[in-house]
């Protein structure tokens, strides 16, 4: 009987295929990516069983257990509109070109217009000092700059949309949406005086940023300033 | 270790230098290690870090009494949520400060879910027909969408008003929703607790022992 030959070199196998395949995905899900920014402030969402997902065109006010209320819009283009804007409504805020571009690339903030320059400016270490420190965005009745924020930001987002050629139609369908990141520990006095705010200004829709319950991850808001 | 396999090669007989005949084979096993390890993070990094967001539509301000919509004290449960995460209670009807006795609820599986499921019957038991027929494609995603609103907000639902002190955990305002949503129950508020209901609570939590654990428990166990 003949013997059965076994092959002395090692047996290869011809990877090339799933090596293509394991770089197109990789290739992919980086691009898809969105980079998140700093966050200057924890704030734990509570969990809920939400499954719909944070809009993606969002305002997006976070309260810490503190109560302070840091503001975020999302879009470039929007921000720099937002803050030419407020740039004309609060003179003593007046910032550079450079400023203004580091502006529209920052996430969440929480200054009162009064710091804002000084902030950007500021070192990594300096800015977490002045977080630490510092009571967020004004939003009592005399000093309202939350209100402020809120409606030069809707005035931005329709501004840049109707540059972009949105129609009235298209933006009541995929409008801006207003968001709202409390830590699940807040008071919940605390949310009601931001949603006083929005509510002055007949915005009544809000969606609550939660974490999925059961996930032990809790999930982050991640807003796209490209 | 990434080995270039050679066969053959070097310089033939004329001393010319031709080109290999077969081709250098490079192990690829470390790249596509690398390559895996990277999906898996960028996989596993995406689809963690997705926000979930849930919908809250306050009311406007209401100024005139007349436009305040009637609704039937029969078909009212009231949540109260006190200061400490512990104190989640609720009566039915009407509250009156000397009778009406608060019930200590949770917002576990048990807890309030159970007792709004079994109250809001009749609807959810018509939204699951109505789901049912969606699956089955006998009608369609907007048909679907108008009659839930019909269901859920005909004059007979249950409806749950959530009421809050300044110091309720915002937690609680989420869960609380979160049960309702659960429960088809779309007629639902948020408003501030009236003081009476307010020393309610605060009465009804020192006789049980709510900020404790252990009187938490005991109370919890009795349910």
């Amino acid at each position: 009987m003949p013997k059965l030959k076994i092959p002395k070199s090692a047996p290869s196998l011809d990877m090339t295929p799933m090596v293509d395949l394991a770089f197109l995905l990789v290739t992919f899900f980086m691009l898809t990516a969105k980079f998140r920014n700093m966050e200057p402030i924890k704030a734990d969402p509570p969990y809920s069983v939400s499954l719909t997902q944070l809009p993606e065109k969002v305002m997006l006010i976070t309260i810490d257990t503190l109560g302070r209320a840091y503001f975020d819009i999302s879009g470039r283009t929007v921000r720099e509109k937002l803050l030419s804007r407020m740039m004309s409504r609060y003179p003593q805020m007046q910032l550079n070109a450079e400023q203004m571009e580091s502006f529209s690339k920052m996430g969440t903030f929480g200054m009162p217009v009064e710091l804002l320059g000084q902030y950007i400016n500021a070192e990594d270490d300096v800015k977490e000092a002045m977080d630490k420190a510092g009571k967020g965005i004004p939003l009592d009745s005399l000093n309202n700059q939350l209100g402020s924020w809120i409606q030069e930001g809707y005035y931005a987002f329709v501004e840049d949309a109707t540059e972009q050629g949105l129609t009235k139609e298209q933006l009541k369908e995929d409008g801006l949406r207003y968001a709202i990141k409390a830590d699940a520990n807040t008071e919940y006095e605390k949310i009601e005086k931001v949603i006083d705010v929005f509510r002055e200004k007949q915005i009544f829709q809000f969606n609550m940023v939660t974490s999925l319950a059961g996930s032990d991850e809790s999930a982050d808001a991640n807003l796209d300033t490209k | 270790m990434a080995e270039i396999v050679e066969g053959g090669g070097g310089g033939d007989k004329h001393g010319k230098k031709r080109p290999k005949k077969s081709s250098a084979r490079i192990d690829m096993t470390p790249m596509v290690d690398l390559a895996f390890l990277l999906l898996t993070f960028f996989v596993l990094a995406a689809t963690l870090a997705k926000p979930k967001a849930m919908e809250i539509i306050y009311p406007k301000e209401v100024d005139d009494q007349k436009d305040k919509t009637k609704l039937d004290d029969a078909l009212a449960t009231t949540l109260l949520l006190g200061e400490h995460e512990n104190e989640v209670f609720y009566y039915t009807g009407v509250f009156k400060p000397d009778s009406t006795e608060l019930k200590l609820t949770n917002f576990g599986k048990d807890g309030f879910r159970k007792i709004m499921l079994e109250k809001n019957f009749a609807v959810n038991d018509q939204v699951n027909q109505l789901k049912q027929k969606l699956e089955s494609k006998e009608i369609d995603e907007p048909t679907y969408q108008e009659a839930y609103k019909q269901v859920v907000g005909a004059e007979t639902a249950p409806f749950v008003v959530i009421k809050t002190v300044a110091k309720t955990k915002f937690k609680n305002v989420i869960n609380s929703m979160d049960e309702l949503n659960i429960c088809n129950v779309r007629k639902r508020a948020i408003q501030d607790m009236a003081e009476t209901e307010a020393i309610a609570v605060r009465m009804r939590s020192a006789e049980l022992d709510l900020k404790s654990q252990e009187g938490y428990r005991k109370a919890k166990n009795k349910l």
